[in-house]
């Protein structure tokens, strides 16, 4: 019962970082209906720089205060980093798209994703990189039971904070509006003068804030990086997204939170090495009987 | 550019220059041109009795995969993310048909006609289900059946042989005796023997591909790309439509996965049928143009060429001047293989969505003012 309990507590706090990626998956699908599929090296760029930044800011050696404001500011300056790119990218290879066929994005976002990879190649080189190990591995709780150490903690402070501000963001300000208008309806959103490119370029930025934030957490919390992270996690925080019914916000977050209850369940049940066949056939499953997802409403097919 | 055939009057009155009409026949007869070419070029051109010409076979091989992909993602429209994992099956149950270690044991053309359906029905035993699924979920579908079947091909150890792959796979005609000279021995001594077996098999693929195209069902694929619910209103049934260029799609892989395990005389490790290749095929197809057959043939020289020929070319290059001394990825060619390929993508994308040699439907299609 205990180990139970303990992979859940493993699989919520993955699922947290998974949900944090596949938020960036599910709202710019949401608004311009784009499987993005750079973000994941997106995230794996936002790393690098975390990477870089620790080495050069010496934050392993720091007291408490200082790794805790270290990383408060890792996470903002990866965030910028990779909501800046995710803007420029937009700006250059998907807007000049948007009247294009469904394909030409698509294709050109694989293209934009071997960019990225070769960047971090270039950046990390071809092994595995170690990230320091900034948090003490005690256990938190009293008593030798469940194990819950300050990098659970850490993934819990990051994610739940900005998982709110975005629901704020997207329900209750006038910008969080003009993104649903946007999503609903482009060309109605467009007549009732709303800047519809500013928008989605905002949404880009959101989604790629939240991807530098689950960079640094990921560094902190895996500690081990590549160049090929990206493909994977990507592929998983996107079946979080679909799984959750892509577009949909707090399906994201309910479908990240399963998909890393799945992984750590299946790693700890069946065997690490079928986990990645056990998430994808699930992803199947999932949407064959309910391919609007979880939380996710249908959308009819138009001439 | 396949179809502006000169007509019939010029070549009735003769009064066309010969240099002309030599290029009207290139044109209009390229298939046989280029077969030709081949299949002349290892009597004059020695280096590929050699590694060359295993290369040159592995190139038909892909040809092949690639024009399967094409009638999923160019004809009917569907992106297809996992185009490997067909290739993987066709190539595993021809191994597991033809191995030693199992006790079929069977011929190369039996093995392979069996691997063939065999693959076309696990296409359909997946397309039967997702088909109904919007475009973007259907690419993850193969997406995530691409990664499934990696899997599962690595972690079945006692039937796929994990990472070692299932080998040796005997050459095709072993035991078949003709003129005194073992046929299998044949194929295992001199390349040439497979090369002629794969171009053979690409030929009889680009035939049936054009002959399908010009079919009803082929045409039925085009109404269903260019307008699903259109094309059901015209009483074409969508769902069987897409099922088939599913199951040919995946036919037509599992064929070229075969000759791949044949060629190889192994399965090599499960990672050769990863989500790279499947992507690697994609952009071979997309950009030499989708629903084209002489641009997804193109696409494939492309995109091997550049691995086999073109960046060990520039690397050595790169050494012999000796820019790069301190051997730096930055300043070695290879190392910006995948930064050349992305950004191949995205200029095609924004400039050329049709692709370099596009069907004419399709450029029609992608430029069209109003969707």
């Amino acid at each position: 019962m205990q180990f139970f309990l303990q992979q859940c507590l493993i699989g919520i706090t993955n699922g947290a970082l998974v949900a944090l990626v596949a938020l960036g998956y599910t709202m710019v699908y949401g608004i311009i209906r784009l499987i993005n599929f750079a973000h994941g090296d997106l995230i794996m760029l936002g790393a690098c720089l975390a990477l870089t930044l620790v080495s050069a800011f010496g934050l392993a050696g720091g007291g408490m205060v200082t790794t805790w404001c270290g990383v408060v500011l890792l996470v903002l300056l990866c965030g910028l980093f990779c909501g800046g790119l995710n803007v420029a990218v937009d700006r250059i290879v998907y807007r000049p798209l948007r009247n294009a066929p469904k394909l030409a994005p698509l294709v050109s976002a694989i293209g934009v994703s071997f960019i990225f990879m070769n960047i971090g190649l270039f950046w990390l080189g071809p092994a595995d990189r170690s990230f320091p190990e900034l948090l003490p591995a005690a256990n938190l709780l009293a008593g030798d039971g469940l194990q819950f150490t300050a990098k659970d903690l850490l993934v819990l402070v990051v994610v739940i904070p900005l998982m709110v501000a975005l629901s704020l963001l997207v329900k209750s300000t006038r910008l969080g509006k003009a993104m649903r208008a946007v999503s609903q309806d482009p060309t109605a959103a467009a007549l009732v003068g709303i800047d519809v490119d500013r928008v989605i370029a905002f949404t880009f930025f959101v989604g790629g804030f939240l991807g530098g934030a689950a960079s640094v957490i990921y560094g902190l919390y895996i500690n081990t990086i590549s160049f090929q992270m990206g493909f994977q996690n990507g592929l998983y925080a996107f079946t979080a997204a679909v799984l959750g019914g892509i577009g949909s916000i707090p399906g994201a977050v309910v479908g990240g939170l399963v998909i890393g209850l799945v992984r750590s369940l299946s790693s700890a049940y069946v065997g690490e090495r079928w986990t990645g066949a056990i998430v994808f056939v699930i992803l199947i499953v999932i949407l064959v009987f309910r391919p609007e997802g979880l939380l996710g409403r249908g959308t009819k097919e138009k001439v | 550019m396949l179809n502006d055939r000169p007509s019939g009057m010029h070549d009735v009155t003769g009064a066309v220059p010969l240099r002309e009409r030599l290029v009207a026949f290139v044109r209009e007869r390229w298939e046989l041109v280029a077969l030709v070419v081949c299949a002349v070029a290892p009597l004059v051109v020695p280096a590929l009795g050699g590694a060359l010409g295993g290369q040159v076979t592995t190139l038909f091989i892909y040809c092949i995969l690639a024009l399967g992909l094409n009638v999923m993602v160019g004809y009917t429209g569907l992106v297809h993310l996992g185009i490997a994992a067909f290739f993987g099956i066709g190539a595993y149950v021809f191994a597991i048909l033809t191995v030693p270690m199992y006790p079929f044991q069977m011929r190369f053309v039996t093995a392979a006609a069996v691997s063939v359906l065999a693959t076309a029905a696990i296409g359909l035993a997946l397309g039967a289900p997702t088909l109904r699924l919007r475009g973007d979920y259907l690419a993850i579908v193969t997406l995530g059946f691409g990664e499934v079947v990696k899997v599962t091909l690595r972690n079945l150890e006692q039937i796929t042989g994990g990472m070692k792959g299932l080998n040796p796979v005997p050459p095709p005609g072993k035991g078949v005796v003709i003129g005194g000279t073992d046929l299998g021995l044949a194929f295992a001594i001199d390349p040439r023997w497979f090369y002629y077996l794969a171009l053979a098999a690409l030929a009889v693929v680009v035939v049936a591909m054009r002959r399908l195209e010009q079919s009803r069902l082929g045409r039925a694929w085009v109404a269903v790309r260019e307008d699903e619910l259109a094309a059901s209103a015209m009483g074409i049934s969508a769902t069987r439509v897409k099922l088939s260029a599913f199951a040919m799609s995946s036919a037509v892989a599992g064929l070229a996965g075969c000759l791949y395990a044949a060629s190889l005389s192994t399965t090599a490790d499960p990672n050769a049928y990863d989500f790279n290749r499947s992507i690697m095929v994609l952009c071979a197809v997309i950009l030499g143009g989708l629903g084209s057959i002489p641009g997804t043939l193109l696409g494939v020289a492309l995109l091997v060429g550049f691995d086999t020929v073109l960046a060990p070319w520039a690397d050595a290059a790169i050494q012999q001047w000796n820019i790069n001394p301190s051997g730096s990825s930055l300043l070695s060619f290879s190392g910006w293989r995948l930064a050349i390929f992305g950004l191949a993508l995205v200029l095609v994308m924004r400039y050329r969505p049709e692709g370099l040699v596009p069907s004419r439907r399709m450029a029609a299609e992608l430029h069209k003012e109003h969707p």
